[in-house]
């Protein structure tokens, strides 16, 4: 199994916060990573740099195998490579099934069609097979702005897995999401990632959802990374306990 | 006659009048992010009420020396009614709206008064001359000025240095200051901000009727003028910097002797050179020279 | 749906072309003037779509204007096809070029923008006479693919020559509204970022609207001019701009023919008001604008949509 994604000595502050400094990551194709680490230890800096919405001061990415440092958002998702967010970024004032569809446009190049309609019937097809397996398909017709919090993180991920990619980065799926609720959407998240084949990366502060879907773990705190291994190993590891989980031993 | 010191005077002059009529919208935008179009509107609104009340003070034969103190309370008079009105009769049932929306919300103010002036005073000119002829003529750099001319200038500086010390020396300029910086945290401090907001609007629209009073002995006061000075005013504030005392004073001069060199070396341009010197600081530096650039998150 | 549009549409569309025929020549020239404003306000409304509210469409418009000023004064070109296509081809050619730097910004800032570089063609346009300055230039009346027109033939040809235009805009707009390209406008309004992780270019999508906007602005001056037979500096001024804003929120950002409608609606309004009473119809148009900002946010459209006899998109 190759590395589907590696980075090497990702470095980036803010003034005078060190956001990230010398991140070496290297992702497995097929497995899923978690990454933890508390408050402003640089997590979602870290998802920012890699999928170009920010550029980092040293270091570089490089996507199954080809060097994507400092390109585009919109690029770097045409070559497979999507994310979720923290807020579920989504288009508020339209149907849950017209997000997917403004996303599948944009991912088949129909986006730059203004003849065709939208709500076309192979596409519309297609993105409830989507929505179905995401098990938001009862949510089709509903405005976004109106979805409970769990229906608007699995969108926001749905949105990201329209284009099939190779890798997807999570920006804490579950945040703000019932407990009973986090088992379902993780169920859900990983029933869709091995039938697609996708490599996943996930930020998380829930710690059991940690322990029990991830293959790998990352551990960050003042932007660097302070251990990596089996989930127990790190999470196991004293550092990371004081740091990250806060516990005294 | 040395042409530049020309266009220095006249800059100077007409970069004066243009802080007296500008800053009021900074500070506006700055404390309530919001771009008030009527600010012409209360600069009309001034300049009438001060129109009027010097021809009828005047013909009442009351001592003309202190036709000065007419305009200033008219201008007072003026910012103190319409600045409330407005705030809390029209604007506030928008808060928490968009940038845009309030934008358009004093649009509608804006054509609002527009009539209303026109039925309050009519549509026949205004001609208060008095205060201006009285102070008498000057010269200097061998042309011929009025009195009254420098005395705006020295009216603006007054302003501005009375407003530099209310912001940087009182407790309540500290606390708008505080607003304009950062609205969430103030609020998180608790700041009365709808006290701020009534407050900072009746000062802006004072400020306005201010630079209206102080102008009308100098035109003749018609329907129509605050067409004109609200583009000049937002050319100002954008240049300077929305929110910014020290912006709206440099935006006031760089726009004001800009203007006057084009007067004087190529008429045809003068226009197109304020709004063309607006494009590029948009272009260049949005936020403004003094302004500050707006962080977005995700 | 799109079936009960095109009916109603056509039905419209036939019965104003018919009703020509028999209007007064002030309503003759309302409706002309006010479908040809119209046009404008419905460019502008697919940049609001999108959530930018530009407040310069004022250039374009005049810019159109001008060009058929031009041809028909100093050129001797008086062909109506001809100038019409100029005035387009200007307007957007000039798009083209200051798009390019209105894309990269938003909100107030793209508003203030859009504002100056009308008011730039303002200024250029008052202070010279090879423009014609203050006074503005005169058009004379167009020919039609070669014939000259008597004067109630030539109203009526370009009441119909308007109407022929904004059916085929409107249709046009029709599909936009429904298609991928149109739905994009809410999604870059709803989340730009999110547009863009998707995977398209928001920029790229801004300013194709904007060019779009600035094509319709330039045909609508173009119209209007050789309808009132005179073009001035005034249609650049900002006042002009904020009318077709104000129309725009009138009638909202829901529908194809909302803007159209609207236009109408102001134009008549505009006209009984100031013969009536000169000095309250500007208060009345901003309490018309206040109301509709505060209570019905998606414009007089939405009244109809309640009705079931509309849909919003």
């Amino acid at each position: 199994m190759s590395d589907i994604l590696v980075t090497t000595g990702i470095t980036r502050r803010f003034g005078a916060v060190v956001a990230a400094e010398g991140i070496d990551v290297r992702v497995a194709e097929g497995s899923m990573v978690g990454m933890i680490g508390p408050n402003g230890a640089g997590k979602t800096t870290f998802l920012n740099i890699v999928t170009g919405y920010i550029k980092p001061a040293q270091g570089t990415v490089e996507f199954r195998g080809r060097d994507i440092t400092g390109l585009p958002p919109r690029e770097i998702a045409s070559l497979g490579l999507t994310r979720s967010f923290q807020i579920a970024q989504l288009f508020g004032t339209l149907t849950v099934i017209e997000n997917v569809l403004i996303a599948l446009g944009v991912a088949t190049g129909r986006a730059q069609s203004w003849w065709h309609p939208l709500h076309d019937r192979a596409a519309v097809a297609e993105a409830g097979e989507l929505l179905h397996r995401f098990t938001l398909d009862h949510l089709a017709g509903q405005r976004v702005d109106t979805l409970p919090q769990g229906a608007r993180k699995l969108l926001d991920i749905t949105l990201a897995m329209v284009r099939k990619p190779g890798l997807l980065l999570l920006d804490e799926p579950t945040s703000g999401v019932s407990a009973e609720e986090k088992f379902d959407v993780f169920d859900i998240l990983v029933r869709v990632l091995r039938a697609e084949g996708t490599t996943a990366l996930f930020i998380e502060h829930d710690m059991e959802m940690v322990a029990r879907y991830a293959d790998r773990v990352l551990a960050l705190a003042d932007g660097k990374v302070i251990a990596r291994g089996a989930p127990k190993d790190v999470l196991g590891d004293a550092e990371v306990r004081r740091l990250v989980i806060g516990v005294e031993d | 006659m040395n042409v530049v010191a020309a266009i220095a005077v006249d800059g100077t002059i007409y970069a004066a009048w243009l802080f007296v009529m500008s800053v009021g919208l900074s500070l506006i935008y700055g404390v309530m992010r919001i771009l008030n179009i009527a600010h012409g509107s209360l600069y009309a609104l001034g300049a009438y009420a001060g129109a009027s009340l010097v021809i009828a003070y005047v013909n009442h034969g009351y001592p003309p020396y202190l036709s000065y103190l007419v305009l200033f309370g008219a201008a007072l008079l003026v910012g103190l009614i319409a600045g409330p009105l407005i705030e809390r009769g029209v604007l506030r049932w928008a808060y928490g709206r968009d940038e845009i929306v309030l934008l358009l919300v004093t649009y509608s103010v804006f054509l609002i008064l527009e009539d209303v002036t026109k039925l309050i005073w009519g549509v026949n000119a205004y001609n208060a001359s008095q205060p201006y002829a009285l102070l008498g003529r000057v010269s200097v750099a061998g042309l011929v000025y009025s009195v009254y001319d420098f005395m705006v200038v020295g009216f603006a500086v007054l302003v501005g240095a009375i407003l530099w010390w209310v912001f940087n020396r009182t407790h309540a300029g500290r606390l708008i200051l505080a607003v304009i910086h950062d609205q969430e945290v103030s609020l998180a401090m608790g700041i009365n901000v709808p006290r701020m907001y009534l407050a900072a609007f009746t000062g802006g629209a004072a400020l306005a009727a201010l630079g209206g009073a102080l102008t009308a002995p100098m035109i003749s006061v018609v329907p129509g003028i605050s067409v004109e000075v609200i583009v000049l005013a937002f050319a100002v504030v954008v240049v300077g910097g929305l929110g910014s005392l020290e912006g709206a004073a440099l935006g006031a001069l760089i726009v004001g002797l800009a203007r006057s060199a084009s007067v004087h070396l190529l008429p045809q341009i003068e226009l197109f050179v304020i709004y063309g010197v607006m494009a590029l600081v948009l272009v260049l530096r949005p936020q403004g020279l003094f302004g500050r650039a707006e962080v977005r998150r995700i | 749906m799109a079936g009960r549009a095109t009916v109603v549409t056509g039905v419209v569309t036939v019965a104003l072309a018919i009703a020509g025929a028999w209007l007064p020549t002030w309503a003759l020239f309302l409706l002309t003037v006010a479908l040809g404003k119209g046009l404008a306000v419905l460019g502008l409304v697919f940049l609001m779509r999108a959530g930018l509210v530009s407040f310069g469409q004022g250039l374009y418009y005049a810019a159109g204007a001008y060009t058929v000023g031009f041809l028909s004064d100093r050129v001797g070109i008086h062909d109506i096809f001809v100038a019409i296509t100029a005035a387009a081809i200007v307007a957007v050619a000039l798009a083209a070029l200051v798009g390019l730097l209105m894309v990269q910004y938003r909100e107030i800032f793209f508003a203030m923008l859009s504002l100056a570089f009308s008011m730039i063609l303002y200024g250029l346009l008052v202070k010279n006479e090879a423009f014609g300055s203050t006074d503005g230039i005169n058009v004379a009346p167009p020919a039609f693919a070669g014939m000259t027109l008597g004067l109630p033939g030539l109203r009526i040809a370009l009441y119909l020559v308007v109407i022929a235009i904004c059916v085929v805009v409107v249709y046009a707009a029709h599909r936009y509204v429904l298609s991928p390209l149109g739905y994009l406008a809410h999604a870059i309004k709803d989340g730009e970022v999110r547009v863009e992780y998707l995977g398209a270019s928001v920029r790229r999508a801004v300013y194709a609207k904007y060019l779009v906007a600035a094509g319709l602005a330039g045909v609508s001056g173009a119209l209007v001019s050789l309808a009132v037979g005179h073009i001035d500096p005034e249609m650049a001024y900002w006042t002009t701009s904020g009318e077709f804003v104000f129309v725009a929120v009138l009638g909202g950002t829901g529908g194809v023919l909302a803007p159209l409608l609207a236009s109408v609606v102001f134009e008549v309004g505009r006209s009984f008001a100031s013969a009536y009473s000169p000095y309250t119809w500007q208060l009345t148009l901003g309490v018309v604008m206040l109301l509709v900002i505060l209570f019905l946010p998606r414009g007089l459209w939405s009244l109809l949509e309640v009705r079931g006899l509309a849909r919003q998109r």
